[in-house]
């Protein structure tokens, strides 16, 4: 059995990653010509206006409905779309315009950005650079800030996350403690020093919106301001969770080629304008430059070169649950999808693993 | 005394666009602005080691293809998260059909 994996940001996995050439290595890359690429690389203001407008509206219409019908059971299919809007497609929201990718216009990204940061309790200055060592780092452990399923996978903990009381029991306090103007030295292994004044501004301001929701919902002697704001974090995050938890689980991790710790997973309509197009994950990791509404061009482009895509969420979590349970017993165990013939195939050094002992 | 060396002919990068060039085990980046004119930068982003001329060139900003950190090409100017260190330009100019860059 391999050795224990250490998740830890400042601990014994960093330093061998940063001493083996994994930390900031060189990804595989699918060939694209420069003229294709530059053109799926535009951005534009329109797709992501449109639908934000779409979103926007929706959140109030939904937030109307929710204050009409409080107090009756005709408010509960005003809080399952209220719910997603703001706990699940938020997410989507936040992660293109922290990339700057969803506007062309970069004080639009900016204000998206921070709503859905706020939306999310997330500290926009923190998180905006997790995402980045996220990036450069991808699935590297002792690296990378945002593996949502350590190995040995937690299931309970894993199926606790449909209910964001995880997120939401570590999310709030972590606000509150960086608005007292303290950083964990895991945050300050990956928030530049410059930047660290700036995380602590923002959890205020987060903070002081809830002091007011929670002040407002006393005053009122009504749940209402609370099930509005703050709460969707909880019983709408079900979406996020359903489409996020796809990206990386059960692959391979401590590699450089995302085809191999990447999932691209075909969806539906609904499930897409509320991830914005995150499905074609493999094609965004290595590619982080192409925005959402262009991935479905990409994906055709690159196809030829990527494992198959999951036809289903179904299929995709048929899939990983048996290697969950693998990996209960023997950590190493990841699965390795299969390339078509006509890709370039996955570099040996770093990807070999003897997986005799997962057959056990 | 830094010397001028020849980058590219000016038709090897389109108009609003940029491409790489490597001399003396450095690299660099070339740009052709919108408006025709040429610059050079250091071809790594500061943020980390990846090549701006696999980037995005809008206006007078190129976007590093990485984490999407944005620079001012003419001025070397970081203009914000994740990028916070100014990048290096060099001198250009164009003689003969050729952009030649002061190293």
């Amino acid at each position: 059995m391999g050795k224990k994996r250490d998740y830890s940001l400042v601990g014994e996995s960093t330093r061998l990653a940063i001493e083996t050439g994994l930390a900031s290595a060189e990804w595989y890359h699918t060939d694209v010509p420069r003229k294709a690429m530059k053109e799926l690389m535009q951005r534009l203001d329109g797709p992501a206006i449109r639908d934000t407008v779409i979103w926007i509206s929706a959140i109030l219409g939904s937030a109307a409905g929710i204050v009409w019908f409080w107090g009756s059971w005709w408010v509960v299919p005003f809080l399952f779309v209220y719910g997603v809007l703001y706990g699940s497609s938020s997410d989507s929201r936040w992660h293109e315009c922290g990339h700057g990718t969803a506007f062309r216009t970069r004080w639009m990204n900016d204000v998206v950005y921070h709503i859905a940061s706020f939306m999310l309790m997330r500290n926009p200055v923190q998180w905006r650079w997790s995402h980045a060592r996220h990036h450069t780092d991808t699935i590297i452990v002792g690296r990378d800030a945002e593996i949502a399923v350590m190995r040995p996978p937690d299931l309970l903990k894993a199926a606790l996350a449909f209910t964001g009381i995880l997120d939401f029991r570590y999310s709030l306090p972590t606000l509150v403690r960086q608005a007292f103007g303290t950083l964990s030295d895991e945050e300050k292994s990956y928030v530049p020093e410059m930047e660290q004044h700036k995380a602590v501004v923002a959890a205020r301001w987060h903070v002081a919106i809830y002091v007011a929701t929670i002040a407002l919902a006393i005053a009122l002697k009504s749940w209402l301001p609370l099930v509005l704001i703050g709460l969707p974090r909880l019983y709408g995050t079900w979406h996020m969770v359903t489409t996020g938890l796809l990206q990386h689980i059960g692959l391979a991790d401590n590699v450089v080629d995302h085809r191999l710790n990447s999932r691209t997973v075909y969806m539906n309509p609904i499930s897409r304008f509320i991830y914005w197009n995150m499905n074609y994950h493999v094609e965004h990791h290595m590619f982080p430059m192409v925005p959402y509404h262009a991935l479905p061009r990409l994906h055709e482009l690159i196809k030829h070169d990527l494992p198959e895509p999951n036809p289903s969420m179904w299929h995709a979590y048929r899939e990983v649950w048996p290697v969950l349970l693998r990996q209960l017993k023997y950590e190493d165990y990841y699965l390795k999808r299969e390339l078509p013939p006509t890709a370039r195939p996955y570099r040996g050094e770093f990807h070999e693993v003897d997986m005799s002992a997962a057959a056990e | 005394m830094a010397d001028w060396v020849e980058a590219c002919a000016v038709d090897d990068i389109e108009e609003e666009d940029v491409i790489r060039f490597d001399h003396g085990g450095r690299t660099f980046a070339v740009y052709r602005s919108p408006d025709d004119e040429f610059f050079a930068t250091d071809g790594y982003c500061t943020h980390e080691k990846a090549h701006l001329a696999d980037g995005l060139v809008m206006d007078d900003i190129i976007e590093c293809p990485k984490h999407n950190g944005r620079f001012n090409y003419k001025t070397g100017q970081a203009k914000g998260a994740p990028v916070c260190v100014n990048l290096a330009t060099y001198p250009v100019k164009v003689e003969a059909g050729k952009v030649m860059i002061q190293i």
